[in-house]
Formats: structure tokens, sequence, C-alpha cells
């Protein structure tokens, strides 16, 4: 489903080039449940981004369910990004000024969605979550792990084929990360394929197969448990 | 859909900064409200011109004796007379009517009144002519004219001018150059025309006057009004034709007598107030720009403000299609609110400016419609650059803004 080879991203600042990502090659396939670690400054997030098709590679191909993302333009990225990812950030990163369930709706609304269809399914993902009671309030009326449940409906609602989570548990605490821990493998469960991008081993530990980066290279791929 | 969406995103956005909107949207009121005041005190000017021309009749040509030389000499002489009058009505093709006027200042007295006004003995086609309308009594006829009866037709200015009541006027009367003269009919009012004012004059038979003031034939103006049908350039050449010919005046000399045309009076003050009223709006017009660079800064501060936003929306799938419809409906929205409100207040302004200055203004249609085009051009121009910026925003770097 997703097949990277020799992807590379540099960026220029002044004189320097900084290589973020140096010839990564991997593939990830359906319903897999993947965690990619490193230190700050390893170059997860620019990967994250990547396959995210919000950054494009400097070198390297990408192909996305068969489709070169390498050679897209905006309005196609932006289409790959409506439809096949659903994102899930460190800091939530919720429209303010709506209510949950205006929330969700937004990457609906983008992919022309009829109101009453997309509402609809807006309630059926926020209720997925657990937040089948909170609909209309908005984020700042919300403690931290609602809004990042919130957050994770949004990314659930397209059905998209990745659930891509930026370090989702960065900004909670450690009760309400293991909550949405839970909440990932029960997508897992269901048939999602997710990708997590952490430096914390304990939520590495949920994911079926770990990617270590380190300096911008991937350094080992396997299981959690033969990793350590 | 996606359209509505992006309307109810730009009032959500309006309405959570208010006051900053309403403070951003001012300029926009203010250049609106001062183009739709300009135009319409334009309008105003040029509809009072209409009336006028309309009143005083645009199609009315009149003959006046010229100056010329004659061997080096300026000279001044009356050269039109009775039977030049006479002539024009019976050959002048493209004339609809003929008067002849001789008018000079006199001592009027009506018991223990004086006034000094300007009598005008004429025809008795004046009124028809000139369009007075008759208030009282009548007009007097060619049977009186004829046998030079002392009767007179008074402007409806007189009788107040008199201490006298109009009604009872009529029948009495009056002395003209202490010659009585009976009071036979008052026209109606015509209203004041620059430096002359038709109302406070009084008309006497041509040939009472000439026989009991001037003593000769002459006239000092023709008055002929132009043909239904004809045109006014068409009616001038059968005045030159004809008083040429009863002139006697050789090809080659100059004519002896000047056609003044009204309507090219009333023309070239009708393209005067224009000219006015486009500086006038053009100037409003810079205040509508300076408005359209509130607006543009403004919205280059939500953008900066709403980065987060912006980069949110990119990772759900907005395009910079999306992103730049966005901030440019929100900026036209702000821009056609200030226009709506400029339009009130520009009608208010209008309003207050007839009743109390006496100014007549009148909102045309057209300038409505020109400020709401205007003012959402404004935002269309004004808004573009900072939904462009809005646009092109990097969206992880907008993700990371803090």
């Amino acid at each position: 489903m997703i097949r990277l080879e020799n992807i590379e991203r540099t960026y220029v600042m002044g004189a320097d080039t900084i290589y973020a990502l140096r010839s990564v090659s991997l593939s990830i396939a359906p319903n897999e449940y993947v965690a990619v670690m490193g230190p700050s400054g390893s170059g997860k997030s620019t990967l994250m981004n990547v396959i995210g098709c919000l950054d494009s590679p400097t070198a390297g191909d990408y192909w996305l369910n068969g489709h070169h993302v390498s050679s897209m333009n905006d309005r196609q990225l932006a289409r790959a990004r409506n439809r096949d990812i659903g994102f899930v950030f460190q800091t939530f990163n919720l429209l303010a000024r709506m209510t949950a369930l205006h929330n969700v709706e937004v990457p609906l609304i983008y992919s022309g969605m009829k109101r009453r269809v997309r509402q609809a399914r807006a309630r059926h993902a926020l209720e997925t979550v657990g937040l089948a009671d909170r609909m209309l309030h908005r984020p700042s009326e919300m403690s931290g792990g609602q809004r990042q449940r919130v957050a994770i409906a949004r990314a659930l609602v397209t059905e998209p084929s990745i659930l891509l989570a930026d370090e989702p548990t960065g900004n909670l605490d450690s009760i309400t990360g293991a909550e949405i821990m839970k909440l990932f493998d029960k997508l897992y469960d269901a048939g999602n394929t997710i990708i997590i991008v952490t430096h914390e081993k304990a939520v590495a530990e949920h994911a079926k197969r770990v990617i270590r980066l380190i300096d911008g290279a991937v350094t080992s791929d396997g299981s959690p448990g033969a990793s350590r | 859909m996606l359209f509505g969406e992006t309307l109810v995103i730009a009032v959500q956005s309006i309405r959570g900064n208010l006051f900053r909107a309403s403070l951003t949207t001012l300029g926009i009121v203010i250049g609106v409200a001062a183009v739709i005041t300009m135009v319409a005190l334009g309008t105003g000017a040029r509809a009072a011109i209409d009336e006028q021309m309309e009143a005083l009749g645009g199609d009315i040509l009149s003959i006046n004796s010229s100056s010329w030389f004659s061997r080096g000499v300026a000279r001044q002489t009356n050269t039109l007379t009775t039977a030049d009058a006479r002539a024009l009505a019976i050959d002048g093709r493209h004339l609809g009517g003929v008067v002849p006027e001789i008018n000079g200042r006199q001592q009027v007295k009506y018991g223990n009144r004086n006034l000094n006004v300007t009598i005008i003995g004429t025809t008795p086609n004046y009124p028809e002519v000139h369009h007075f309308n008759l208030a009282a009594g009548r007009m007097f006829t060619e049977a009186d004219d004829s046998a030079r009866r002392r009767v007179a037709v008074l402007g409806s200015e007189i009788p107040g001018m008199l201490d006298a009541d109009a009604a009872s006027l009529l029948g009495r009367t009056l002395q003209i150059r202490s010659i009585s003269f009976e009071v036979i009919g008052i026209l109606g009012s015509k209203g004041s025309w620059g430096w002359r004012n038709p109302d406070d004059d009084i008309w006497v038979p041509l040939s009472t006057a000439q026989f009991r003031v001037t003593g000769n034939d002459l006239v000092e103006t023709i008055s002929a009004r132009v043909r239904d049908g004809a045109t006014i350039e068409q009616a001038m050449l059968d005045i030159e034709r004809i008083l040429r010919r009863e002139h006697g005046l050789l090809p080659g000399t100059d004519n002896d007598f000047a056609i003044f045309n009204r309507k090219q009076f009333l023309d070239s003050r009708q393209e005067a107030t224009e000219v006015f009223t486009y500086l006038l709006a053009g100037i409003a017009g810079v205040s509508l720009v300076v408005g359209g660079i509130g607006i543009m800064n403004i919205m280059l501060v939500t953008v900066t403000e709403r980065t987060r936003e912006i980069g949110i929306r990119k990772a759900m799938g907005a395009t910079r299609g999306n992103i730049l419809l966005q901030f440019l409906v929100e900026a036209m929205m702000l821009c056609l609110f200030g226009g709506g409100l400029g339009l009130a207040v520009g009608a208010a302004a209008a309003y207050f400016l007839a009743e109390f200055a006496g100014w007549q203004t009148q909102i045309s249609s057209a300038s409505v419609i020109t400020a709401f085009t205007f003012s959402a051009a404004v935002g269309l121009i004004f808004g573009m650059w900072p939904a462009k910026r809005a646009a092109g925003l990097d969206p992880i770097d907008a993700l990371r803004y803090e």
C-alpha cells in the first residue's frame, strides 16, 4: 500500500545542506500497526510528513495505493490527503471556533459531501471514539483526552487508507495517553492501518512493527521485542 | 455546496472579530457614502437644469440685433423690426411660433404704490411660445394689439409687490409711465432663470408699446420656437436665410443680428455640472481606495493569525483554491457590508443636504449599483493579495506556526 524507494529529503540552510532523510526505503501493507521511533532530529517527523503527502521528497519515489505521489501537483496532493490519509497531531490541531461535530465534518466538506450525509458520518465517527455526548462542545470546553478523541474521529471520518499519528500522547498525561492507545488498538483490530510516530517505548509496544530512525536513516525494522 | 460552507466560515470569522471588522469596514463605509452623496448632488444638479430647460423651453431661439463693424467703428443699432417678425412667421418652415418683443424698465403706479419693473411689448402668442400658463383673466388678443388697447397682463409676483390680491386686480387700472392700463390677466409662475425673473414683468400689446413708447416699428428681440420634428440647426438656417433677405445683406457680409440658442447655454452648464460631479466622485473614489487598503491590511493580519487554521485545513484536504476562495469571500463580505452601510449613510447625507441646505439631490439606481460593484471590486482587488498569501502557505510551516 505504501512503498518508499530511496526517499531523500534535504533542507538548504544558508550554505549547509541538511539531510533529514537519507535513502529511506520501506513498504507498509494494509492493516499494519507500525511505530516509527527515533530521537529528536532523527527525521521521523519528516518521514511522517512525506508519507502524509504534506511534504515532497527531494529525491526518490513514493507510491501510495499505486499512485506516484512524488509527481503529484497541489490539487492531487490535497486530494490524497483528503481521501487516503487521516492525521492525528500531538497538539490536536482542532479549529477553536467550531464545535466537535463541525471539526469532524471539515475533511468531508473538502471532499464535497452533502451536509446531511456529512453530519451523519461525523456523528458516527464521534460515537466510535466515545464522544456521543460531547458533539456540540467546542475544543476549549473539553479535556485534552477528549480533544484528541475528536481529532481521531476527524481522521477516521473519511475512512482513509492510513491513520498517521504524530506523538498522539505527547501532550496527555499517562492515564489519558493509555486510553488513547487503547482506542488505537481497537481501531487496528477493526482493520485500520496505523502509523504512529513516537519516542515513548510504552507507545511503541502497542505496535506490531517498529521502525527506528537515526540521523535520517532506518537502523532497524522489526517486531517491538526483536529491536530491544 | 462548498461555496455555502465558505460563506458560513467567513461569517463566523467576521463575527469572531466583530469590533475589528467594523473598524476596518468604516473606511469602505465612508468611501461609498462619499461617492453616493457626490453623485446624488451631481444628479440633482443635472435634474435641476433639465427642469429649467423644460420650463424655459430649450427649443426657443432668441434673435437679437448684434453689434457690427462699419468702417472700423463698432456700432450697436437695433436692426430688427416687426416686419422681420412677420416674415419669419410666414416663411419660416421650421419655426413653430414667432414672438417679437420690446422691453424696458418703466415706473408703474397703482394706488399709492410705485414699482420699477420691466414692461414687455409683445404679441398674443407670447405665453404659448414661452410656455407660460395664465393664472387668471385672459391674455390680450390680436384685436387688442391692432387697436393698440391699453391693456396689461401681469407676472405672478406683481400683485404681491403691489400689496394687492391677484383676483381683485383684474379689471383695475394701473399707471405705466403715467398712462392708464387695464389689468386683464395674470400669468402663472415660471421661476427665475439666472439673473432674469420673468415673474415680475408686465406684458402689454406690441403695437400699444410701440405707439405709446418707442414711436417706431423696431423690436429688441424676436423669439422663435423650433417646430416639432425640426432640428435647431434647421431652424437657425431658416432664420438666417429670411433675415439676410429681409435686411438685404450681400453675400460675404456679416449678419447684423445674432441667434442665441438657450439649449446651447443650458447644455454647456450641464457639461460643467457633469465635470464637477465626476471630479467630486473621483475624489470620493480615492477614499474608497484608501478603505480598500485598510481591508487589505486587516486581511493580512487575519491570514497571519489564522496560519495554523490554514495548515489544518490543508492537511484535511483543502486545495489552494479552497483557501484562496475562503479569504477572498471574507474580504468581499467585509466590503459589501461596508458598501451597504455606506449606501445608507450616503442616502441619509443626501437627504439632509436636500432638507437643510436646500440642495437638490437625487439617488439613482445606477449610483447604488455602482457603489456595490465598486465595493465588491475593492474587496476582490485588495483581498486578492492576502488570499494568495494564505493559499500559498506551506502546510508544514503553517501547522508548526505558533
